[in-house]
C-alpha cells in the first residue's frame, strides 16, 4: 500500500489570557524593521543563551536530590497515618474456596482487612483491557496476585495481619508455556491469547541463494527500578481522594482508579511525587487502587511501600520470547526475504502486550530493506508473571533474533557482518515491512558507520584482576580468557502507534516576566524537567522558569513518561505553550508600538525589535497577572495495521548501533565487557550531559540482559526475587560507554528536530554483547541471558 | 512499648520515642526521625542506597536494629553538606557531572563517596569501581557516578 506523507498537525492551541497588561515603552518610534521570521520557524534552534534548548543545563532537582531532601513517593507522611500492605497469592494458578478474615480484623492495630466484595465498582483494571482483577475474585491467576489488603498502624502489624489472614486455596495445574496457550483451556474469562498479528509483505514465495535459520530466546527481565512502589491517598471530606504517587502516567491511572472505586474522575485528585526509576514498570498500576481504597475505607490517610521481594511481584516485566527466523539473501548479501515466529508470554493479565507484540512484529526484521516478509506474532496468556512495558518495548527482543541472524547470515555468505548491515541498512524514504515508508530523518547506515569505524580501543592484557572475567575472586587468569568483538543494530518507534492519539497538555503563564509551566509529564528521572525549562527559556527569552507540580486537577493528560515520547510530546506542548504565550505578548506590545509582531522578540528578559530601535522589560510587561495560554499538542495521525499488518501505524523511528569487546574464560563462562562504542540517531541534542545519562543507562539496562538479569520461573514460581539473585549490572560489570557520534540529523516534525532518545540505547546493546561472546567462543548460545552454564558446558 | 532510647545523628541527639525494638535504624531514621534521604530500595543489604556512617563506618542502615546504634555518632546524607545551601565537594561533582538521573541511589553513593575519598584520596578508576561496586544504580550505567568521584576527588586534592 501507499504510504501517505507524516503531518504534524498544527497544535490546538487555546489561548488564555488572565489580564493583558498594557505593554510598557522604553523606546519610542514604530518602526518594525527587520521581520522576525527567524524567531518564528519551527526548524532550527532558537539561541537562548546558555540556559536554553541545546545547552548543557544541569536537572533543577538536582540539588535536593544530592542533599536527600528531594521527596520521593516512599518519603510522604500525613498525620494520623496508617500503613497499608498486600496479601498475595503463593500459588501460579488456584481457585479460592474461602477467606477467613477474622484473625487479621482482631490484630491490636488494624483498621481494615479488605476483599473483592469490598470494590465499589469495576472489578477489573488494565493499562488496554480491563482484565486484571483490583483484588482476586475467587481465582488466582500468577504467584503474587493480591488477594487482600490491609491497614494498620505499624507496618510491621499489617504485615503480620495479613499473614493471619487464612486464604482456603484449591491448587490448579498452571498453564506455563506461552506456546501451548492458544489450544488450552481457558485461564482467563478473555481467552488465552492477546493478539496474534500477521505480516505479510511482498513476494512470499521469493527464496534467497543463501538461507540462514534460528531459533532465539530471551528471558523475563525485571525494570528493577531502585524507588520501590509506594505512595500516599487522604480521603477528602466528600468522598473523593488525593494520592501522592510515582507513576509514569498520571491521567490514566486516575481513569483506572476512579473506574474502581466507582467515583468520579475529579474525584481522584492525582499529583506525581517523586519517582526512583520507571523503565517502564510504572505504566500499569499496581497499590494505587489498594491505597484509595484502604484510605476510603478507614477514613484516614495511608501509606504502602513495596519490600525489593514484593516489588517483584508488584509491577510487570519483559516479556519473555521465543523465536523462530529464517532469512534469505542474494549472493551478495541483500535481503530476499525475512520469515519469523514470535512468541510473547504475556502472563497472566493483558497489561500492554497487543502493544508489544506489534512492536516485536513490526520491528522483527530490523532497521533493514526487507522486500518480503512473513512475521507471525502471538502474544498469549499463561499462569506466569504479568509482562508489559520495558524500555525497548518489543524491539529489544526481535533485535536479539535478527542481529543473530544478520551474523550467521554473513558467515554464511563470507561477509563482513558490518558490511552485510550497510548494504541492506534502512533509510529515509525506504518502506518497512509494515508498508510504511520512512518519511523522517532514519540514519541507519550512518550510524553503523559512525560506531563500527570508531577506532577500537588498544586494551591490553591487564595485571588488575578486576578486569579479569569473575573480577577479584582470583577466579580466572589472563592467559585463560578469549576477546571477541561484537556489533548490532537496532531500531524502534517512538510514540504510541496503531491510531493512539496520545497528545500532551501543557500550560504556560509569564507574569513578572517569570515563566511558570504546568505539564503532566511523569518525571521519572529522564530529565524532562530540565527540558522543560530549557524551552521555556528558548522560547521566551527568559531565565527563570518555574516547573508547577505535576497534577491531574491542573492540567490535561500529558501522556505517558514512555516510548522515547516525552521530549517530542511534552516537550513539543510545553513549546506550544510557550509560543503562544509569546505570541499574544508580542500581539499587545507590536499594537502599542504601532508595530508588526513580526519585527519583535523575546530576548534576554526584553521584548526587543529587531531593529535596534525599542526595548521593553518583559517583567513590566508581564506585570501582575499576566498572560497564560493552554494546549494540546498531537503528533501526526496512524492506523490501523490491516489484517496483511499493513498499515502507515508508527509516527517516527530511532536507530542505535553498539559495538562491543569481551572477554571471556570459556571453561568458567564467566565473561568481562571491556569496551562498548555506540552510536546513534538522535535527531538533535537538547541537553548533552542528559543525553549522554540516557545513552549510557540505556545501554546498562541491555548489558544486563544479555548476561545477568532473568526472573527464573518454576512451574510459575518467582524463584528470585531479590537484589541477592536477581543481580544487575555494577561498576564492576560496565565499562566506559564510547559515544562515537551521536547523530544529529533533524527530524522534520519533531520539536527541535529531537528524536526520543532513551530507548534505542537498551535494544541493540543486548545483541551486541551476546555477539561479542559469540566471537569469542565460537559458541552458538541462541539465548539471553547468556548463563556461565551456556558457556562453560555449551 | 520499650523505653524511648536516643540516637546522635549527625550531631544531633534525637530521642526515639512510640518505637518497636526491632525496627531497623533505616526505618527509625525515615519513619521517627523524619530523615527520609537515607533510601530504601532494597532493605535486603544488596543496594546501599541505606548507607550511613556509623562512628566512621560505612554501614547499610536497612541491616542494623536501631536501638543498637545508641551511642555512637550516625552521619547521614543530611549530615554532610554544610547547611541547607553548601553543598559538599561531593555533592557538587553529582550535580556538575550529571550524576543523578532518578536519585533514589544518590544519597547512598553521596556517603560511599565521602567514605572512599576520606580512605583514598587517589583513587584508581579500579578503585572507585570496587568501592562503589555496592551500590546499585539503574538509571545512569555509571558513567556520569564515575566521572563525578574523580572529579569531586581532584577538586579535594587541589584544595589547601
Amino acid at each position: 500500500m501507499t504510504a501517505e506523507p507524516v503531518v504534524t498537525p498544527e497544535p490546538v492551541v487555546t489561548t488564555a489570557p488572565v489580564a493583558t497588561t498594557g505593554p510598557a515603552h522604553t523606546a519610542a518610534g514604530s518602526s518594525a524593521g527587520a521581520a522576525g521570521a527567524a524567531v518564528n520557524t519551527t526548524a532550527g534552534i532558537v539561541d537562548a543563551g546558555t540556559r536554553g534548548v541545546g545547552a548543557d543545563v544541569g536537572r533543577p532537582d538536582g540539588v535536593p536530590k544530592v542533599q536527600g531532601r528531594f521527596a520521593f513517593s516512599s518519603d510522604l507522611w500525613a498525620d494520623d497515618f496508617l500503613w497499608g500492605h498486600t496479601l498475595r497469592s503463593p500459588h501460579a494458578s488456584a481457585n479460592i474456596r474461602g477467606i477467613d478474615i477474622g484473625p487479621a480484623l482482631a490484630t491490636a492495630g488494624v483498621h481494615a482487612v479488605l476483599l473483592a466484595d469490598d470494590v465499589p465498582g469495576r472489578l477489573n483494571y488494565g493499562l488496554e483491557h480491563p482484565d486484571q482483577p483490583v483484588l482476586a475474585d475467587g481465582q488466582v491467576r500468577y504467584v503474587g496476585e493480591p488477594v487482600a489488603v490491609v491497614a494498620a498502624d505499624h507496618p510491621d502489624v499489617a504485615r503480620r495481619a495479613a499473614e493471619a489472614i487464612v486464604v482456603n486455596y484449591e491448587v490448579t495445574d498452571p498453564l506455563t508455556d506461552p506456546e501451548a496457550a492458544p489450544t488450552a483451556a481457558p485461564i482467563h474469562p478473555n481467552g488465552n491469547v492477546f493478539r496474534e498479528i500477521n505480516i505479510r509483505h511482498g513476494d512470499l514465495d521469493a527464496t534467497g541463494e543463501v538461507v540462514v535459520e534460528g531459533t532465539y530466546e530471551v528471558g523475563m527481565q525485571d525494570q528493577a527500578f531502585m524507588g520501590p512502589e509506594s505512595g500516599l491517598a487522604l480521603p477528602d471530606d466528600d468522598g473523593g481522594v488525593e494520592l501522592f504517587i510515582s507513576t509514569q502516567w498520571l491521567h490514566v491511572d486516575r481513569e483506572q482508579i476512579a473506574a474502581c472505586l466507582g467515583i468520579d474522575e475529579e474525584q481522584v485528585r492525582l499529583t506525581l511525587a517523586g519517582v526512583g526509576g520507571a523503565f517502564g514498570a510504572r505504566e500499569d498500576l499496581s497499590l494505587q487502587i489498594h491505597l484509595c481504597l484502604l484510605a476510603l475505607h478507614t477514613g484516614k490517610p495511608v501509606k504502602m511501600v513495596y519490600s525489593r521481594d514484593e516489588s517483584f511481584f508488584g509491577h510487570v516485566h519483559r516479556h519473555p520470547a521465543k523465536m523462530w527466523y529464517r532469512h534469505h539473501a542474494d549472493g551478495d548479501g541483500r535481503l530476499v526475504k525475512v520469515e519469523a515466529r514470535i512468541v510473547l508470554d504475556g502472563g497472566a493479565y493483558a497489561s500492554t502486550s497487543s502493544a508489544v507484540i506489534a512492536n516485536a512484529s513490526c520491528f522483527a526484521a530490523g532497521p533493514y530493506k526487507v522486500p518480503a516478509a512473513h512475521i507471525v506474532g502471538l502474544a498469549a496468556r499463561t499462569n506466569n508473571p504479568p509482562c508489559g512495558a520495558m524500555r525497548g518495548f518489543g524491539a529489544v527482543q526481535t533485535c536479539f533474533g535478527h542481529e543473530s541472524q544478520m551474523d550467521k547470515l554473513a558467515a554464511a555468505l563470507g561477509m563482513d557482518p558490518v558490511e552485510l548491515r550497510l548494504i541492506n541498512a534502512l533509510d529515509s524514504g525506504d518502506r518497512l515491512v509494515t508498508g510504511q515508508v520512512i518519511t523522517g530523518t532514519f540514519p541507519v547506515a550512518e550510524v553503523i558507520r559512525q560506531c563500527a569505524g570508531a577506532p577500537a580501543p588498544d586494551i591490553p592484557p591487564s595485571d588488575d584482576r578486576r578486569d579479569l572475567p569473575g573480577g577479584s575472586g582470583r577466579t580466572t587468569d589472563a592467559a585463560d580468557t578469549v576477546r571477541g568483538t561484537g556489533f548490532a543494530v537496532g531500531f524502534k518507534n517512538l510514540m504510541f502507534s496503531e491510531g493512539y492519539d496520545d497528545y500532551s497538555s501543557a500550560a504556560c503563564r509569564v507574569a513578572d516576566g517569570v515563566a511558570t509551566v504546568t505539564c503532566a509529564c511523569a518525571e521519572v528521572g529522564q530529565g524532562f524537567v530540565t527540558l522543560a525549562q530549557q524551552i521555556a527559556r528558548t522560547e521566551l527569552g527568559v531565565d527563570e522558569v518555574i516547573l508547577a507540580p505535576a497534577q491531574t486537577a491542573t492540567i490535561g493528560s500529558a501522556g505517558s513518561s514512555s516510548a522515547s515520547r516525552q521530549t517530542w510530546m511534552s516537550g513539543g506542548a510545553v513549546q506550544a505553550a510557550c509560543r503562544a504565550v509569546r505570541d499574544q505578548i508580542l500581539a499587545d506590545v507590536a499594537a502599542d508600538w504601532g508595530v508588526s509582531p513580526d519585527g519583535l522578540v523575546l530576548r534576554d528578559g526584553l521584548v526587543v525589535s529587531l531593529d535596534g530601535q525599542q526595548e521593553a522589560l518583559l517583567a513590566q510587561i508581564t506585570a501582575g497577572a499576566g498572560y497564560e495560554a493552554d494546549v494540546e499538542y498531537h503528533h501526526a495521525p496512524t492506523e490501523a495495521l490491516d489484517e496483511n499488518g499493513q498499515g502507515n501505524a508508527h509516527v517516527s523511528f530511532a536507530c542505535a548501533a553498539h559495538r562491543v569487546i569481551a572477554d571471556v574464560d570459556p571453561d568458567l563462562g564467566l565473561v568481562r565487557i571491556r569496551d562498548i562504542t555506540t552510536a546513534q540517531d538522535v535527531g538533535r541534542i537538547l541537553n548533552p550531559t542528559q543525553a549522554v545519562g540516557q545513552i549510557e543507562g540505556g545501554t546498562a539496562q541491555g548489558v544486563g540482559l544479555a548476561l545477568m538479569e532473568e526472573i527464573v520461573l518454576d512451574n510459575g514460581l518467582v524463584r528470585n526475587a531479590s537484589f541477592t539473585d536477581y543481580v544487575i549490572p555494577t561498576t564492576l560489570d560496565m565499562p566506559d560507554v564510547t559515544i562515537a557520534a551521536w547523530v544529529e540529523e533533524p527530524e522534520p516534525n519533531a520539536p527541535y528536530g529531537a528524536k526520543g532518545i532513551g530507548e534505542p540505547p537498551t535494544i541493540s546493546s543486548s545483541a551486541a554483547v551476546a555477539a561479542a561472546v559469540r566471537a569469542a567462543t565460537g559458541l552458538p548460545l541462541p539465548r539471553i541471558p547468556i548463563r556461565p552454564a551456556d558457556i562453560a558446558l555449551g | 512499648m520499650p523505653d524511648p532510647y536516643s540516637l546522635r545523628v549527625n550531631g544531633v541527639e534525637c530521642e526515639v520515642t512510640d518505637t518497636d525494638l526491632a525496627e531497623s535504624l533505616l526505618f527509625v531514621l525515615r519513619e521517627r526521625l523524619g530523615l527520609t534521604g537515607t533510601k530504601n530500595a532494597c532493605t535486603e543489604g544488596e543496594c546501599s542506597s541505606c548507607a550511613v556512617l556509623i562512628d566512621g563506618v560505612l554501614t547499610c542502615s536497612c541491616l542494623v536494629l536501631a536501638a543498637t546504634a545508641a551511642g555512637q555518632e550516625i552521619t547521614t546524607v543530611e549530615g554532610l553538606g554544610d547547611g541547607r545551601d553548601e553543598l559538599s565537594v561531593v555533592q557538587e561533582a553529582f550535580v556538575e557531572e550529571g550524576a543523578v538521573q532518578c536519585g533514589f541511589c544518590t544519597p547512598g553513593l553521596i556517603v560511599a563517596v565521602h567514605d572512599l575519598l576520606e580512605a583514598n584520596p587517589e583513587p584508581s578508576d579500579g578503585d572507585v569501581r570496587e568501592a562503589l561496586s555496592g551500590n546499585l544504580c539503574r538509571c545512569t550505567g555509571y558513567g556520569r557516578i564515575l566521572a563525578a568521584v574523580h572529579s569531586a576527588a581532584a577538586t579535594k586534592r587541589s584544595q589547601p
